[in-house]
Parts: C-alpha cells; structure tokens; sequence
C-alpha cells in the first residue's frame, strides 16, 4: 500500500484487519516520515524501539481476531502526558531530564487497546501558550504555508507538535490537551480536527497539570470519525482522578449517522465580535446554512457574559498554574540551579525556577500569586469564579430552552507568522482563545472541524459545543458539518 | 490597578522565582497591564452568586482510609537531582 501514512484511522483498522498492511509496516512508514520532517520540530523525543515492539505485539493480537479499533495505529503522544521511562518534559527547562517511573492512564489506556507511541510531541511550555513559541525545544512549525510565500507560520499552540504532525501526516492521530483552546485552535490553524470532551471524561492522571479545573486531554485526528474512536480509546473512570467521572463510555462511532433532522444548533450573538474578519464571518454563515441544509434548525441565542471569559480564565488559570507549579521546586525532578556559596534552601529554589521557567510561565505564575495573596483574593480570585458560575448558567440557561449543540468560529483568525507576535502585549496572543476559552470554564465539550480556506489557503475551523456528557451528539452534528464542508486540502510538502 | 516595583519584587519573592532588579520595571509594567485586562471583571453584576468550586456536579468517591500504594523509595528518588541514602538532599535549611 501506499502512502501508509496519509490513511486515517478508520481506513488503517480496516486495512489492518482485511491484512492489507501490518502495523509494523505502518509503524515504519511513519518513522521514516518523522526522520525526514525534522523542519517542522513536531517530535521532539522519537521512541522507535518502542513503536516497533508495540506494532509487533498489535501484529499478533490483530491476527488472532478481536482486536479493538486503536489496535496497531501509530500516534504521536504530547509532551505533558507522563510516559514511563520515556522523557516527559511539558517542554520546560525545569523538567529537563525526567523520566516519569508511571505511565499516565490516558496513554495506559491506549496502549491497552494496542495503540503504537511514536515518540512525543512539541507543545507550549506547561501548556501555556496559542502559538508554540514558549517550548524548550524550540518552534513547532505549521506545514501550511500561505500562498507561495515561505514564511515559517505556527501551528498554534499549546498542542502545536500535535497538530503539525497529523496535518503533515507523520502520524495517524496524536493527544492532546485542551485547558483554554489548547486543542482547538492548533486544530484549527492546521486543517484537523480537535476534541476537548466534557471535564471528567478522560482522566488527568498523569498528565502534568497546567490549571486542573480547566485541563481536559483530547484527541487530534484526520476525521471525525476517528476523533470517535481515539476517544472511545482515551476515556473512561480512573480511581486515581477523583474528578474523573464513573459513566459508561459509549460507542462513539456507532452514533455517527450523519442524521441531525430536528437538532437544533444555536447561534451566540455575543461571538460576532468587531473587527472579525470577514472570511471568519462568512465561513461561519456558510457553516450554519450547511447544517440547515442538512435538516437542522438555526436559532439565535445569547450567552450575554461571553465578553467576561478571557478576563475570567486570566485569573483562574494562572491561579491554578501557581498552585500545581509550586511543586518545581529544585528537589524532587528536573533541574536545579548551580548554588552559589552560602545560598541557603530560599536561593535554591528561586534560581532553579528563574533558570527552569521560561518567560510567559514566570508571567503566569506570578500573576497567579499575586491573585492569590491576600488582600486580591475576593477582588480577583473569588470575583472570576463567580463570572465563572455565571457563563456555566448562560450555557445551561440556552441547552434548557432546547439547544443541542452550539455553532461558533474556532478562531478569530488563520494562523500567523512565528514571530509576529513577538512585539504584542501578552494580551494579544491571549486573544486567540476567545472563542474556546467559555467552553472550558463551563466544562462542556467542543470539537474544532475544519470547514475551509482563507485567501492565502489556509484552512479555517468551526467550532460545535455540545451538552456535558453528550460527545456522541456532538460528534455527530461535527460528522454531519465535516461531510457537508468537504473538507480535504492537505499542505503541499516543503519539508 | 497598577503594580509598583516593590510589589513586583514581593510577589517575585512569593513566587519564588529570582528576579533582577533591573528587570522589575519591565515585569512590574507586564503584571499592571494584565491585571488591567482582568479589571473588567468589575463591570459584571455578581451579588448572590456563589463562586463555582467544581465545574461537574459531582460527590466525590470514598474509599476505605488504608494505604494502596508506596513501598518503592528507590523510584521516588530515580529523578531527583540530589538524592542520597534514601533521602532528598537539600541545601542546609536550618542555621
């Protein structure tokens, strides 16, 4: 066969069990595509020995029947998720060197479907960023180019190595997480398709935490379909997350029938924001006259304090990030600091973390201290959990009156140059969340689909929002969106 | 609200992460314009709400109160950058 690694995940399980192909051949396809692409700074540890020996034990366990779907698919595993004895280093300094001695449930759970790890995936430092810029490694780079310019654009962040590496087809498919967009928007600047499900779905064991009430692990896919599969593999109650839920996981695949007569799907006045370009404005029109013409009912909605949710999410998500990176102090992983004569426990840990931490981490960790101190406390801290509660009621308010899932842009704009971004204040970049960040303070569902191109080419995402628990419907309306767009540009190779 | 110098430095020092002194101004401008951004918050109408504590309703599991995991010092301190005879090494802590 050819082009192994352009199959999606689908079309591989089926392959694989006709035995059309074996996933040691998969497997090898996708490691020569990883050593040739070093230019897109996507893998950032490879783990071909493992790979090999995972496709090996799949070959057998697909040949003596009953295989599960994830069975034999080559993925890529972001750098935040703990592999055991594999580097694990959220793309920090601070954690240069470690070695996790336990597997995080998320890859333990595909490993037990007989998933193969590649290797591990460029990302934000700690998740924190839109672009892909704050990595210890270095950029991720986006495989789309605009037009016939060679300007190095991001893949958006923080799952950037992730979403360069599926648009790019190194891998089938690659984890994600997702604590303001993180999922998204690097699906949407890449042409892919991203799902952060509903908070409690996959468990956060072992995937370093950024903001804990926020950070949801998700799959990045070529399709729709398989964003149901690699989910339906993700998925499921953990003991060793209390906030993991004990639902049964359905199967997700089976309730993609493209059917969506009578849902209805709303549409939030409050995401026409000023300035927007008109692309975004008319992919988003034409998203909405393509779910109608798929027997949906298009109805306006309000969801009024959707202005308030960056702000909101700038306080809780630091707060919480200065909480979980407390434990980077210099004496149980990673890095410490060269200590001068006579510096004491104090010095230790404030030169390990000012050598460890990058800049926009430092940023964030300080902005959560200061919200956290006393005297801020109520004004800030308190106050954005109660704007926090009041944007969960605005979902629950329109999903009571009948809504099914919620239709919106993934992002304000295509993705930008590296770089270009340098000069502007943090307040900018922050700005690329503004249309998932709601989601992840109301603990929903929401899937970036691609839905088509900018004038430059390059692909644009809409975004469907679901009810808590209902990834099923979600994934259907986003099933039956994904055939009515069409989706199927891919970037020309450069690397 | 807008952020001095010497609460950059306090709020460095909290943090503990080491900052310059001559890098203050510049995080001190960094911090004021964030909190800037997040003073919008003030508009929002909030008296008689309570501040969300679990996005999920949900009552947390129990279990009985017995020891389900441990035993293996020699993982715990695989990673660390100084360990020695079972223990964590740390600059000396008290004078």
């Amino acid at each position: 066969m050819s082009d192994l690694t352009k199959l999606t995940i689908a079309e591989a399980r089926d392959a694989l069990r006709k035995g059309d192909t074996t996933s040691v051949e998969l497997t090898e396809a996708c490691l020569a595509q990883i050593e040739g692409a070093g230019a897109l700074g996507a893998f950032v540890h490879k783990t071909p020995e493992i790979a090999l020996e995972q496709a090996t034990a799949a070959d057998a366990r697909i040949k003596g029947g009953d295989a599960p779907a994830m069975c034999g698919i080559p993925v890529g595993i972001k750098d935040l998720f703990c592999t055991k004895g594999v580097p694990s280093q959220a793309a920090s300094g601070i954690l240069e060197g470690f070695k996790p001695e336990y597997e995080s449930t998320v890859t333990q759970n595909l490993f037990d479907a007989g998933t193969v790890m590649l290797g591990k995936l460029n990302m934000d430092e700690f998740a924190m960023g839109s672009s892909n810029e704050t990595s210890v490694y270095g950029n991720a780079v986006n495989p789309w180019r605009r037009g016939n310019e060679d300007t190095a654009l991001t893949p958006g962040g923080s799952s950037g190595g992730s979403a360069s590496a599926v648009a790019a087809d190194l891998c089938l498919a690659a984890t994600g997480t997702d604590t303001g967009g993180s999922i998204r928007q690097p699906a949407a600047f890449t042409g892919i398709v991203g799902l952060k499900p509903t908070y409690g779905r996959c468990s956060r064991w072992g995937v370093v935490a950024f903001a804990s009430s926020l950070d949801q692990a998700g799959p990045m896919t070529k399709s729709v379909r398989d964003a149901a599969i690699m989910l339906g593999a993700m998925a499921g109650h953990d003991p060793k997350d209390s906030t993991s839920a004990d639902i049964a996981v359905p199967d997700f695949e089976a309730l993609l029938t493209g059917d969506i007569k009578g849902k209805k799907i709303g549409i939030p006045a409050e995401y026409r924001m000023d300035g927007m370009p008109e692309e975004i404005e008319k992919l988003w029109h034409d998203g909405a006259e393509m779910l109608k013409s798929a027997g949906a009912e298009i109805v306006d909605i309000s969801l009024p304090h959707t202005k308030y949710a960056l702000p909101a999410y700038y306080v809780i998500a630091p707060a919480e990030a200065s909480s979980n990176l407390a434990r980077y102090d210099g004496v149980r992983y990673g890095h410490r600091a060269r200590l001068a004569q006579g510096d004491g426990i104090t010095e230790m840990y404030e030169k390990t973390r000012a050598e460890g931490f990058g800049h926009e981490v430092q940023r964030r960790v300080m902005i959560g201290t200061y919200v956290l101190s006393a005297g801020f406390y109520d004004a800030y801290y308190n106050r954005a959990r109660k704007v926090r509660a009041l944007i969960k009621k605005d979902f629950e308010d329109v999903f009571a009156q009948g809504i099914d899932a919620i239709l919106t842009p993934a992002t304000p704009s295509a993705a930008f140059g590296l770089g270009e971004m340098a000069e502007a204040d943090p307040v900018q970049m922050y700005l690329n969340d503004v249309f998932t960040v709601t989601v992840n303070l109301a603990g929903l569902p929401g899937i970036s689909v691609p839905a088509g191109t900018d004038k430059q080419g390059l692909p644009l995402g809409l975004q469907l929002i679901g009810r808590p628990w209902e990834e099923g419907d979600l994934l259907n309306s986003a099933y039956a969106l994904e055939q009515a767009a069409g989706f199927v540009s891919k970037p020309e190779k450069w690397w | 609200m807008s952020i001095d110098i010497d609460t950059a430095r306090r709020v460095a020092h909290l943090a503990r992460i080491a900052v310059k002194e001559e890098d203050l101004p510049a995080l001190a401008g960094e911090l004021s314009n964030i909190l800037t951004f997040m003073e919008q918050l003030n508009e929002v109408d909030v008296d008689g709400v309570e501040p969300m504590t679990s996005v999920t309703p949900m009552r947390l599991k129990r279990r009985e109160d017995v020891v389900t995991d441990g035993g293996y010092p020699e993982k715990i301190l695989s990673n660390a950058p100084d360990a020695r005879e079972g223990f964590f090494a740390v600059p000396k802590v008290v004078e």
